[in-house]
């Protein structure tokens, strides 16, 4: 049975095959044993300060908010060595990884971000890597693609059913089942089976912790608002977490609506999606009525995921967070005007997060201090960014 | 009306192990799975281990995620797969029916009504390819109202203690891996299975069918030889339909000539 508890509310669980339970266990144990060794959290935090750059600054935005009620921080995961905050997780799973033995990795990875992290984490510590992509995805993010290799992983491209991360989670998946006794699965985000969403939570849980400190030190209180993108929502529960408990700060995570709610194409599992199981987890997922998994839709690659994490589910489910949904055309929006009004290019995905935080700044009747989670840059949007605006396009939005 | 038993039990009498073959109900399209499934029967197959058509098949190899999709490109919907069901039933009156499916499906139906459907259709077991034991007991709890038997995976890698509950709690039969991995005929079962049939049987578990990996009669004989009661076959069964997609006589010939020839290496010496 379980040491860690696998469910929030009624959501989370281990819906896998029989074969994967005894290898969950074994990252369970490891996890709980990591977590009560001191040397492990030196060598964790080690990495994090002096090899990904931690701490993140929290940058109070100078232009971009006109309503001088309100305070909008950002916090700076787009800083970190990597990218995107994704970096922060993969450093410690690489480390359980070496710490249970084993010498190979798998990941999934739908926009590359998750797989860059992986792929750099696995160079620096002596690790094997093999990632798994969408047919599609690999088309679409090139750069990336050159990024894994470069830093020696193994890319391979997944072309059954949509070609995009589901299947590539899919094939992941398979592959440990035939491979856990060396392999360990890097799973990206805060989803899939338990122990998974509690030890990408806890490998985040910096985020929230420094935001804390920054906003203590800088404003002497705390923010009110936290706001983060949901896709798996990793990035978000790592922010939320350590204000779970705080009821005066309101948590509210961003999901992509795509062309639009009342449309198909979207990827808005918690606003409109419902209960089911993928990928190992009990969650909110998008699904027709027979319960076949639908294929989601973003302009954000990394928010293109037809689950979510399931304590995200349970944190919608108990009020205790707040979810909404932003549109591609907000998203790329406010991806414009942060470039334009503070010389800061970000991920797509955070746009997301931005466009609702301004939104928020811009209906504001009383002193509000928000921080958005810029969980990542947009260097890896551009090309797909260009595609869309065009080459007209001379800054003016 | 407990069809494994009666199975078992027959099969014990004539000195024979059981022959399993699996398909996807549905592929490649339901009036051809009908015949399919009737050809699989005539040819002497013992029981059935029939699938639904899922779109996310974590367990499953290229050969069976292919069979889903050609089986969900051709309409087989749940309701379509249950028509079906109640067509072989009437049919065949005596020969067990599993079921080999993922927990969503049964999910998005409300567990305990799929299981009355499932039972209404002439289902004898379910098994959820994605439901371990630690996941099983709304499951269980909805199997043993509908009167249905609640199949569990044995591994190789489970613990004695996860042997032991997984003997205790799986009825009809126990379905044992032969291997690691996905369904798939390209790696062959490891049918050194003894020590894990083995426990099995020191644990009074349910007659133990023997899958993943075995595609050809002398493997059969093995797992027989092993311990097993029976061995399934799913992704060898799956790739001749696929062979033969636009000629289904040859389909069904080359059915009849495969099961045949596996259902002949169960007898024993």
């Amino acid at each position: 049975m379980n040491k860690l508890n696998s469910r929030f509310g009624e959501f989370g669980g281990m819906y896998v095959p029989e074969l994967l339970i005894p290898a969950l266990d074994q990252l369970e144990q490891a996890f709980i044993d990591a977590c009560e060794d001191a040397s492990f959290q030196q060598e964790f935090t080690a990495l994090l300060n002096d090899y990904a750059g931690r701490p993140t600054p929290l940058t109070l935005t100078r232009n971009l908010v006109s309503n001088p009620l309100v305070k909008l921080y950002l916090k700076r995961e787009d800083l970190l060595h990597g990218g995107a905050h994704k970096t922060n997780q993969v450093l410690g799973q690489a480390l359980l990884t070496k710490r249970m033995g084993k010498t190979e990795v798998i990941a999934e990875t739908g926009a590359g971000q998750h797989g860059t992290a992986t792929a750099l984490a696995c160079a620096l510590l002596g690790l094997k890597a093999r990632i798994y992509m969408g047919a599609k995805d690999v088309e679409r993010q090139a750069p990336n693609v050159f990024r894994m290799r470069l830093m020696g992983a193994e890319v391979i491209p997944v072309s059954a059913g949509s070609g995009t991360l589901k299947d590539a989670v899919n094939e992941a998946m398979r592959d440990w089942s035939a491979n856990y006794d060396k392999a360990h699965y890097l799973l990206g985000t805060a989803a899939g089976p338990h122990p998974f969403p509690t030890i990408v939570r806890e490998f985040h849980r910096m985020i929230g912790e420094e935001v804390r400190e920054q906003v203590m030190q800088k404003e002497g209180r705390l923010p009110d608002s936290l706001v983060a993108c949901v896709g798996g929502g990793s990035n978000a529960i790592g922010m939320f977490a350590d204000f779970i408990d705080q009821p005066e700060v309101k948590l509210i995570g961003v999901e992509p609506a795509g062309k639009g709610l009342h449309t198909h194409l979207h990827g808005a599992t918690i606003c409109k999606g419902s209960k089911g199981i993928l990928h190992g987890s009990h969650t909110f997922i998008m699904q027709d009525k027979e319960g076949q998994i639908e294929e989601s839709y973003s302009v954000s690659a990394g928010l293109d995921y037809p689950a979510v994490g399931p304590q995200h589910a349970h944190l919608a489910q108990t009020g205790r967070a707040e979810y909404v949904a932003v549109t591609d055309e907000e998203a790329l929006h406010a991806f414009q005007l942060l470039a334009r009004k503070e010389g800061i290019i970000p991920a797509l995905e955070s746009s997301h997060a931005l466009a609702h935080a301004l939104n928020m700044a811009d209906e504001a009747q009383q002193e509000t201090i928000i921080v958005v989670n810029l969980s990542g840059r947009g260097d890896k949007d551009l090309a797909h960014v260009t595609s869309i605006l065009g080459d007209e396009f001379n800054g003016q939005i | 009306m407990d069809r494994y038993k009666t199975l078992f039990n027959q099969l014990k009498e004539r000195h024979q192990g059981a022959f399993v073959p699996f398909v996807m109900i549905g592929d490649p399209d339901p009036q051809s799975s009908f015949e399919i499934i009737c050809q699989l029967i005539d040819s002497g197959a013992d029981a059935l281990e029939l699938g639904f058509p899922y779109s996310d098949p974590i367990a499953d190899g290229p050969t069976i995620q292919k069979a889903a999709i050609r089986a969900l490109k051709a309409g087989a919907t749940p309701p379509r797969c249950f028509e079906i069901l109640g067509r072989i039933r009437a049919r065949y009156p005596e020969i067990p029916v599993g079921l080999l499916l993922y927990s969503n499906l049964v999910l998005a139906k409300g567990i305990d009504s799929f299981y009355l459907q499932a039972k209404s259709a002439g289902v004898d077991s379910i098994l959820i390819a994605d439901v371990p034991l630690r996941e099983i007991d709304p499951f269980k709890h909805a199997a043993s109202n509908a009167g249905i038997a609640q199949i569990l995976i044995a591994p190789p890698n489970a613990s004695d203690d996860a042997l032991l509950k997984i003997a205790k709690a799986s009825y009809g039969y126990t379905y044992v891996l032969g291997r690691a991995g996905v369904t798939g005929a390209e790696t062959d079962a490891d049918l050194d299975a003894k020590e894990l049939l083995d426990k099995l049987q020191q644990a009074h578990s349910a007659p133990s069918l023997l899958g993943f990996g075995i595609s050809r009669p002398e493997q059969v004989k093995q797992a027989l030889n092993a311990g097993a009661d029976g061995a399934i076959s799913g992704s060898a069964t799956v790739n001749i339909i696929e062979k033969h997609l636009n000629d289904k006589q040859q389909t069904l010939a080359e059915l009849d000539e495969f099961v045949q020839s596996m259902k002949a290496a169960t007898i024993r010496d």
